[in-house]
């Protein structure tokens, strides 16, 4: 009997540990594949360089960085007030009728696939763009729309959640000292959950870099430094996504080393989470 | 000083049920232009035919299948594996370093982006493992990336289970497995069926990962050694190649479809749980 269970145990800690293990070859088999091209390339080049063409043997993904910075940045510009918004509604205004019905739409929101943003993005937004703006339509901006939309239901969530971690006795001292509730929101609430609320945003930004199929269908994914906010741009993930069907030799690998630096990228984010404080109240 | 006061909340309040208003806007526009193009195209012989001229005419068989077939591996996978996982990290788990490195892995995991797990399913179950363009390689990819999701609501799930069920069960003389498998699992099944319902929605509409994975063929699938078509890699041909935009709007239907209802069943299940959670704490 207790061999049984000791067995069991076994059992289900080398299940814990496949999360472990997959990381592991996960970094392994991507690294693997994407270093030797820095045996026959130079890594300063491959980063800072203005132009990709992997015919001729040019593999600079600089303007592909900046691409995804672009484009991640309209994202949180036009997502985070209209989420940080929702989240406040809903934590401190929403009477419970409105909240049934939010909090499924945001759901769904949140499980519609990312093809099918592109393609909404592509037949909806892209032709707005390109009826009442310089351009094919294909653009920053396209892609900055698309993105706020899908980060929306990430970012609210996790707001909501920093906002109603605050403890009620912060809320109650504010009204209790004559405020108003917009004025125990706006200098009390909001500031003490401002670490969960950064934390969303952080959150957002990781989600924004790293979509690839509703950015492909409309940022327009050329290669170049674009110049103005109209103009086509590639994101590192349409990179790797829009050539790795047919890459061989060294091309693959430079699309290999492309998703290591987009790998960095996410962790570096991931870090910036741990490293705020996790719960209003924890600074105290 | 009063009078200021006033107009700014009312400013607030405008823009907070403005917020509100876009994102509800957001999500009908999305649901009502692909619905009510691409309904008109969704027929009997659309969903039972197979793809004629790469899918400019014809239906979208094969794809049904094939995200069936991928979507069956990966949730086959992923699901034992991660509720077995939440079980050791709920109720065996001490906290030292390496439960607090299976916590870092399984968080990280859940950020990593999608097309990284393409690539990783590329060299290591396509090319490493020799696979190949697969439903198994496809399946196993998708598996990895919704692991987190199915461990986390596990979690959840067993937390929310009561400790006086434990005790209870411990007190019979149930040992600690036999506690965890007869009483415990069973009281967070409905959770834990909710996320692996939310893992198949998450699944159905993945695209990135599979898209150096599962080979896209124009064919049903004999076994899961061969290379097979999904329903969302589909919709991205149409499109991204032009081929057809009707075919697109049609295929996207099929696709919010599925996901509205494995939606509506996470969020019933969601709801069941709630209920019978206020019922025992009434009790």
């Amino acid at each position: 009997m207790r061999r049984h269970e000791w067995l069991i145990e076994k059992v289900l800690f080398i299940s814990a540990a496949m999360a472990i293990l997959v990381i592991a070859l996960i970094t392994v088999f991507v690294v693997a594949e994407g270093m030797p091209l820095f045996q026959n390339y130079s890594l300063w080049k491959f980063l800072s360089g203005l132009e990709w063409d992997p015919n001729g043997y040019v593999f600079g993904i600089f303007p592909m960085i900046i691409g995804s910075f672009y484009v991640t940045l309209g994202a949180l510009i036009l997502g985070v007030p209209v989420a940080v918004a929702c989240a406040v509604f809903l934590a401190e205004y929403a009477p419970a009728w409105m909240t049934r019905i939010l909090r499924p739409a945001i759901e769904l929101l949140a499980g519609i696939p990312s093809v099918i943003f592109g393609f909404w993005g592509l037949v909806v937004v892209v032709d707005l763009i390109r009826d009442h703006a310089p351009g094919r339509g294909l653009s920053i901006v396209a892609a900055s729309i698309v993105l706020a939309v899908m980060i929306l239901p990430t970012v609210i969530n996790i707001s909501e959640d920093a906002i109603r971690a605050v403890p009620r006795s912060f809320k109650e001292g504010s009204l209790a000292l004559g405020a108003t509730h917009w004025q125990t929101i706006r200098s009390v609430i909001l500031p003490a959950a401002r670490s969960g609320i950064l934390a969303a945003i952080v959150l957002g930004m990781g989600r924004a870099i790293g979509e690839t199929m509703a950015v492909i269908m409309v940022a327009g994914n050329s290669p170049k430094l674009a110049l103005s906010i109209w103009e086509p741009v590639r994101t590192l993930t349409a990179n790797v996504a829009l050539e790795m069907g047919y890459a061989a030799g060294d091309h693959y690998r430079a699309l290999f080393a492309t998703g290591i630096v987009l790998f960095i990228i996410i962790m570096l984010l991931n870090s910036l989470i741990g490293i705020l404080p996790k719960k209003a109240g924890d600074e105290r | 000083m009063r009078r200021a006061l006033k107009i700014e909340e009312t400013i607030v309040k405008i823009f907070l049920w403005a917020s509100v208003i876009l994102v509800f806007a957001c999500l009908f526009a999305i649901l009502f232009d692909i619905l009510k193009q691409g309904l008109p195209y969704v027929t009997w012989e659309f969903l039972t035919a197979y793809p004629e001229d790469m899918g400019r005419e014809g239906g979208i068989f094969p794809a049904i299948v094939g995200t069936i077939y991928v979507v069956a591996v990966s949730i086959i996978v992923a699901a034992p594996i991660g509720i077995l996982s939440a079980t050791y990290l709920t109720e065996y788990s001490r906290d030292n370093a390496v439960v607090r490195a299976i916590r870092f892995a399984t968080d990280t995991l859940a950020g990593v982006p999608s097309i990284i797990f393409g690539l990783f399913g590329l060299a290591f179950f396509v090319i490493f493992c020799g696979l190949g363009w697969s439903v198994l390689s496809g399946g196993l990819t998708l598996a990895i990336m919704v692991l987190p999701t199915i461990v986390r609501t596990t979690e959840e799930a067993i937390k929310s289970v009561p400790r006086a069920y434990r005790e209870g069960s411990m007190a019979l003389g149930a040992t600690k497995w036999q506690t965890v498998y007869k009483v415990v699992l069973p009281s967070a099944m409905p959770g834990i069926v909710t996320g692996i319902v939310l893992s198949i929605g998450r699944s159905v509409g993945e695209t990135a990962a599979v898209l150096f994975t599962v080979g896209g063929s124009l064919f049903i699938p004999h076994s899961i050694f061969e290379p097979a078509n999904m329903l969302s890699l589909h919709l991205y041909k149409l499109v991204s190649e032009g081929i057809s935009f009707e075919m697109g709007y049609a295929t996207a239907s099929v696709l919010i479809i599925m996901i509205l209802i494995i939606n509506i069943t996470a969020n019933y299940l969601m709801r069941r749980l709630t209920a019978k959670r206020l019922g025992s704490g009434n009790a």
